[in-house]
């Protein structure tokens, strides 16, 4: 190898040109807080292990993408939001998100097995649930919609000058899809009000992120839009809090977009009917031992004095409430015939 | 040989146009690239360069000149070594020129001329009007502007997004002077993104805005149509009635001239087939202007399509402070007791062309401009056919699977007993529309060919 010319001083550490947020810190919550947190991080979890349940018994079909292993994500990163003038939308993995909400479960669950009590009425199904009422706009079935609606979303915060952020999830599949970019583009050129968030968790249905992406680090698939990006660990609520909390200082500031790409991983196949053959089930096991998300909780809760038999009652609630969720679901009639032609239209032509 | 200089079209649609400026005199030395002229037409000002070298010899059509054709002789150049007196003389008028001269060969003739060939003849008024209103000439591209400016003004959660809308003042000059007046917060140029801006202006809707997205035309739709009907469509069913987005996506539809197959077509068949959009297509300014402000006041999402061919058309336009039409409402341009033509959008000018061929004949057609694709306006079809017992659509569109083809369904559905000849087509030809002058002009519906199709159901 030719030695370097000796007149080469050593290239200086690269400095970005132009502001970066800084390097978020995680979130120190409150044993109350962090109680919050593993409630309805298992809430979550109960909920989705009954959905999958369900599934197998047919009471829900088509098709169900369970959250199983991203429950941080949604619970950390909804948890820095204004309820009352943010808004969220992300794609048809959006069980945990409006659990995470605080919506009522049966009516979630009602949703999943068609029925009329269903917050979509029992014509959205899975995918397909919203509340505006929370600010919650879906449950979009087309990879990467929701990208450019949640920059609408933005839009309007903007427009109507009412401090709102728009929050938009999507994951390492979606991140792949032109109107991303489409959207990225004018986000940062109009200096939107947006939180694009990535939930990476490594596989997009059955192709691993690295098979996929040519740039596979997707926090910086805003850096030629000059849009920011952080890496974040999406298995510690914490970190996800933390990190929500930089992104909205940023956001807020009016600086315009950014990106916060989630590291997460999903435990259960991309729907109920995927065998999940591209990975083994030890790469799987590996990760429910060493970076279960609600366990470290747990762990975090111990150091704070928090014993499991301290929890034994909150985990029993939340068995109690998924049960009876699933009870109404499987009890509340479906739809009643008349509302096959309803809400078609808004108005009557 | 003295140079011609003529006037030049200054894009595929334009017949006349006004020679605002000259920028040179008589005896001026020109070379290429000099600026000769500003012409200007209803949309633009334009500049013309000279591509030839020599000395301005004459002009022939003074500045200030409106409605001077596209090929009239506007000026003489001599060319270098040339006597500009002569070269000045040489211009004849151009009747004396034909009999002198050879005729030169003449520039092919658009086949999308046979849609318009009639508008300036067939205006009716709409009976909807009440007698004695004041009525505005206004061209289809005014009408439309008036309609989204003056709801603008009424409610200020509407803006207006897409390709070249603001400081362009519009590909089409659609949206000519709205910056002027409402700023760039609410009069927004996008990057060329159509799903992108298309999914925006959906985002924004559901988030409580009225957005009016502007496609250049709708073949770029087709990249943004993905939004229209998964998200803008859908939405409103899949969410129980939750989620509202009141949005219209509005531009230029149909054949044009001479731009070839990838810019010309008509998505209203694409459109009307999907339930949770409503999908209009005016034919005149005045149903152009009040059926825009009905789609932009409604709560549902619209598709509007326009025509090219028919924004620099003027029509007598209502003089009213509010003029709003119903959406779902057909409108008889015509009455008649033989056979009624059914038709939308630039259609309907060729529909009513052969009315007055086939009135000629003896045979009394009536017309019916749709106006609204989705819903359909079944009712006023049926009551048509009641009267007359025969039907043929006419469509500027493929014929296959169009909105032809779905009133041809449901007058058999219908009003099968009133039918006393077959429900007969009469659309485009079934191919991507050519872009040789000839074969567009095969391509396209026309007048002709109605009349034809009509002596069959009339068994004339």
């Amino acid at each position: 190898m030719a030695k370097a010319p000796a007149r080469n001083a050593p290239t200086p550490p690269a400095v970005p040109n132009r502001e970066r947020p800084s390097e978020p810190e995680r979130f120190k919550a409150s044993k109350e807080q962090l109680l919050e947190f593993y409630r309805q991080m298992l809430l979550i979890r109960r909920f989705e292990e009954k959905a999958g349940q369900l599934y197998g018994l047919g009471f829900i079909g088509g098709f169900c993408h369970l959250y199983i292993g991203q429950e941080a994500v949604a619970v950390g990163l909804q948890s820095a939001l204004d309820g009352e003038k943010d808004s969220v939308i992300t794609g048809y993995r959006d069980h945990g998100h409006m659990l995470a909400y605080g919506i009522d479960p049966k009516v979630i669950m009602a949703e999943l097995t068609g029925r009329g009590a269903g917050i979509s009425r029992g014509k959205g199904g899975s995918m397909h649930m919203f509340s505006t009422e929370k600010k919650f706009y879906g449950g979009h079935g087309i990879v990467g919609a929701q990208v450019s609606l949640g920059t609408g979303l933005a839009f309007a915060h903007k427009y109507n000058e009412d401090g709102g952020v728009a929050m938009a999830y999507f994951g390492d599949g979606a991140a792949n899809q032109g109107q991303v970019y489409e959207s990225f583009n004018m986000a940062e050129l109009w200096k939107l009000p947006i939180i694009y968030v990535i939930e990476n968790n490594q596989y997009a249905m059955g192709t691993s992120v690295n098979r996929s992406s040519a740039e596979d680090q997707l926090y910086k698939r805003g850096e030629s839009f000059r849009i920011p990006g952080i890496q974040v660990d999406g298995m510690d609520v914490l970190a996800c809090r933390g990190a929500a909390e930089e992104a909205l200082a940023w956001v807020r500031a009016g600086k315009g977009p950014i990106i916060l790409e989630m590291k997460t991983y999903r435990y259960r196949g991309h729907s109920m009917s995927d065998p999940a053959k591209y990975r083994s089930r030890e790469e799987v096991q590996s990760v429910r031992d060493k970076s279960d998300p609600i366990e470290a909780v747990k762990r975090e809760l111990e150091t704070m004095g928090v014993t499991e038999e301290q929890l034994k009652p909150l985990e029993a609630e939340i068995r109690k409430i998924v049960n009876e969720s699933a009870d109404f679901a499987e009890q509340t009639p479906e739809p009643d015939p008349a509302e096959l032609y309803t809400d078609v239209l808004v108005e009557t032509y | 040989m003295a140079i011609e200089l003529k006037m030049p079209a200054l894009s595929p649609t334009m017949e006349e146009g006004t020679l605002a400026k000259w920028l040179v005199k008589e005896g001026d030395v020109v070379k290429s690239g000099d600026i000769l002229a500003e012409i200007e037409t209803d949309k633009a000002t334009m500049e013309f360069e000279a591509v030839d070298e020599g000395t301005i010899a004459k002009i022939l059509v003074a500045e200030g000149t409106d409605n001077v054709k596209v090929g009239t002789v506007i000026a003489m150049i001599a060319g270098e070594g040339e006597d500009a007196s002569s070269a000045a003389a040489a211009p004849a008028p151009a009747s004396q020129q034909a009999e002198s001269t050879p005729a030169p060969a003449k520039a092919p003739e658009t086949g999308t001329a046979q849609l318009t060939a009639a508008v300036e003849k067939t205006r009716p008024a709409d009976p909807a009007v009440p007698a004695g209103t004041e009525m505005v000439k206004t061209t289809v591209r005014e009408a439309l502007r008036d309609a989204m400016a003056e709801e603008m003004r009424a409610d200020p959660r509407i803006f207006v997004m897409g390709e070249e809308v603001a400081e362009y003042q519009g590909a089409y000059k659609v949206t000519q002077g709205l910056l002027d007046e409402f700023g760039p917060k609410r009069v927004i140029d996008t990057p060329i993104t159509e799903y992108g801006f298309a999914g925006v202006g959906t985002g924004a809707a559901m988030g409580g805005l009225k957005p009016i997205i502007e496609f250049m035309t709708f073949n770029f739709a087709m990249q943004a149509i993905d939004h229209i009907i998964n998200s803008a469509a859908k939405t409103n069913y899949m969410s129980g009635g939750q989620m509202r987005c009141p949005i219209v996506f509005r531009g230029p539809n149909g054949a044009a001239s001479r731009v070839g197959a990838q810019h010309s077509q008509n998505y209203g068949p694409w459109y009307a087939s999907v339930p949770g959009l409503i999908v209009i297509a005016p034919y005149d300014a005045a149903d152009a202007k009040g059926l825009l402000k009905a789609a932009i006041r409604s709560e549902d999402p619209v598709v509007f399509l326009e025509n090219e061919l028919m924004y620099g058309r003027s029509f007598e336009v209502p003089k009213l402070d509010d003029y709003v039409l119903p959406i779902g409402k057909a409108r008889i341009m015509r009455e008649g007791k033989d056979v009624t033509l059914v038709s939308y959008s630039i259609g309907v000018g060729v529909s009513l062309e052969a009315a007055e061929k086939l009135a000629a004949e003896g045979i009394d057609a009536e017309v019916i401009d749709l106006r609204t694709l989705r819903p359909l306006d079944k009712q006023t079809v049926l009551e048509s056919l009641k009267k007359t017992n025969r039907i043929v659509v006419v469509e500027e569109g493929w014929p296959t699977c169009s909105i032809a083809s779905e009133v041809a369904a449901f007058v058999m559905e219908e009003g099968f007993d009133d039918l006393d000849a077959p429900v007969l087509r009469v659309a485009n030809e079934d191919v991507p529309l050519p872009y040789a002058a000839n074969l567009e002009k095969l391509a396209l519906v026309n007048a002709d060919k109605v009349v034809a199709t009509v002596k069959k159901v009339t068994y004339r």
